[in-house]
């Protein structure tokens, strides 16, 4: 099961559970989520979804919208900023298609920015599932709060949910501290598989837990692992180590366009994301064969 | 602070005198005074929503609040200064009485159609000029189809569209679906008729007509 699915199976249960939950479309997820009074298609009309999402809120609901990724993040992002940030109400935005998991259907799908571009706005619960358990839990949790959450949805995931939240170390090792974001979680546990190693995940970005990331890197070196935009937390990771001298390679999506299509695996390889580009950028980072 | 008891219309010429400093919105405050002052005088009930879309040159609209009594009449004399909570944009978390944050245009209506959506008797204040923006028409379109009757748009028309709406504003609205009329507005008794009108299940668009 995708996290996709698995999103429109829990909205569609909440939204018999819960009279305060109510969804806003854009077209995008209606063939696949049931007919309900508080099921609101707006149309290809983005602008709108937020709109309507904000006016809602304002009247006591818990709206989730939910549209892919560029059009949801990208072309309402004054509405996102003002509508639901700058009249101080909440609601959940669930996107899907992320980073390159539109590889055929090229830049115009692809919004690898999105949470580097909401990091710039106040307020904002920034997530990234690794697994469709996640995303649930996520989800459920956000359901029963007021404030404004994103939940990054993607084709790509993890061979097994982690249950923890916050910052998780799953491996503990004498070389760099590795921090892998999301779905990044089993490349980078392929890659380092054989390498002394620390491995933490991560999977609410926003706010980033600062004094917990202090406390688990022991040494130096600290590799930063994200299925988006390359160093997008960078600045709080130097912001948590301010007081420790620490080198930081941020692996990541390029910011270029990749004028290619082909599969995500592709695009993943391209970008130095799968197992054999992040243990190459691992073994360039020590400056030596680190195995 | 003492909440002013509530004061007429010919109040308020005296209450926009103690609004100074945003001489580059004066004619887009003085445009919308009739407007707001028949809605806040004779239309909007207790549970309804008002909405100020065109949130330039808000001078009116807090004029209008402070004689309504829902502004304390003092807060005026600080407009646009550090320590007020009225600014040349209203914000919705600062100013008592304010439905929505607005300054930036066209995000008014989307908002208002949410509102209604949600069962709301919702009325919300646009600009001719405002409807360029076209975040409106999505909203416009929506409302239309889907026969939002509990959506009021008020269109405040003073020629400030750059490149005009041949045919009238009014026009646009009614291929959408709306139940549109013009009316001269400065003239509250047509004004108040127009806003009551029946609307056989459509949603409503009034053009306040305010020519130079």
């Amino acid at each position: 099961m995708t996290m996709r699915s698995r999103f429109y199976e829990a909205v569609g249960a909440a939204l018999d559970r819960d009279d305060r939950v109510a969804l806003v479309l854009a077209d995008i997820g209606v063939s696949q989520l049931p007919v309900h009074p508080r099921v609101f298609n707006v149309g290809i009309r983005e602008q709108l979804l937020i709109g309507v999402a904000a006016g809602l809120a304002m009247e006591g609901y818990r709206p989730v919208a939910h549209s892919y990724t560029p059009f949801l993040v990208e072309r309402p992002y004054e509405q996102v900023k003002l509508d639901l940030g700058h009249q101080d109400v909440g609601a959940v935005l669930v996107s899907y298609g992320a980073s390159y998991d539109g590889a055929r259907e090229g830049r115009t799908h692809q919004a690898p920015e999105d949470v580097a571009v909401l990091s710039a706005l106040p307020g904002w619960t920034l997530q990234v599932p690794g697994h469709p358990d996640e995303a649930e839990r996520m989800l459920m949790r956000a359901l029963e709060r007021d404030d404004r959450i994103y939940i990054r949805l993607s084709d790509e995931q993890n061979h097994a949910p982690v249950h923890c939240d916050g910052l998780v170390v799953l491996r503990q090792g004498a070389g760099p501290f590795v921090l892998a974001v999301g779905p990044t979680l089993a490349p980078t546990l392929a890659a380092t598989a054989d390498l002394d190693v620390t491995v933490a995940y991560l999977a609410t970005v926003r706010p980033f837990p600062r004094a917990e990331l202090r406390a688990a890197v022991l040494g130096t070196d600290v590799v930063l692992v994200e299925p988006y935009l390359a160093g997008t937390s960078s600045a709080e990771i130097s912001a948590a180590l301010v007081d420790t001298p620490h080198r930081l390679l941020a692996l990541g999506v390029a910011n270029a366009e990749l004028r290619r299509y082909g599969d995500p695996e592709e695009h993943r390889a391209a970008h130095g994301l799968d197992a054999a580009g992040i243990r190459a950028s691992l073994e360039r980072f020590d400056g030596r064969n680190p195995v | 602070m003492a909440i002013a008891s509530q004061l007429g219309y010919d109040d308020l010429p005296r209450l926009l005198t103690r609004l100074t400093g945003d001489a580059k919105h004066d004619r887009s405050s003085l445009s919308t005074l009739d407007v707001l002052w028949v809605l806040y005088d004779r239309v909007l009930g207790d549970d309804d929503r008002f909405l100020l879309s065109k949130g330039h040159g808000p001078a009116a609209f807090y004029a209008v609040l402070a004689a309504k009594g829902l502004l304390p009449v003092e807060l005026l004399d600080g407009f646009g200064s550090f320590d007020s909570p009225l600014g040349h944009h209203p914000d919705r978390v600062l100013v008592p009485g304010a439905e929505i944050g607005s300054g930036s245009l066209g995000h008014g209506l989307p908002i208002a159609v949410g509102r209604a959506l949600a069962g709301r008797q919702v009325y919300v204040l646009v600009g001719d000029g405002e409807l360029d923006e076209g975040s409106n028409w999505e909203a416009v379109q929506y409302a239309g189809r889907v026969g939002l009757e509990t959506l009021t748009v008020v269109a405040v028309d003073n020629d400030s569209s750059t490149h005009g709406w041949p045919g009238g504003i009014e026009q646009r609205f009614a291929l959408e679906g709306w139940h549109a009329r013009r009316v001269d507005g400065r003239d509250h008794d047509a004004l108040e008729a127009a806003l009551r009108a029946e609307t056989a299940g459509r949603p409503r668009c009034v053009v306040a007509e305010m020519r130079r």
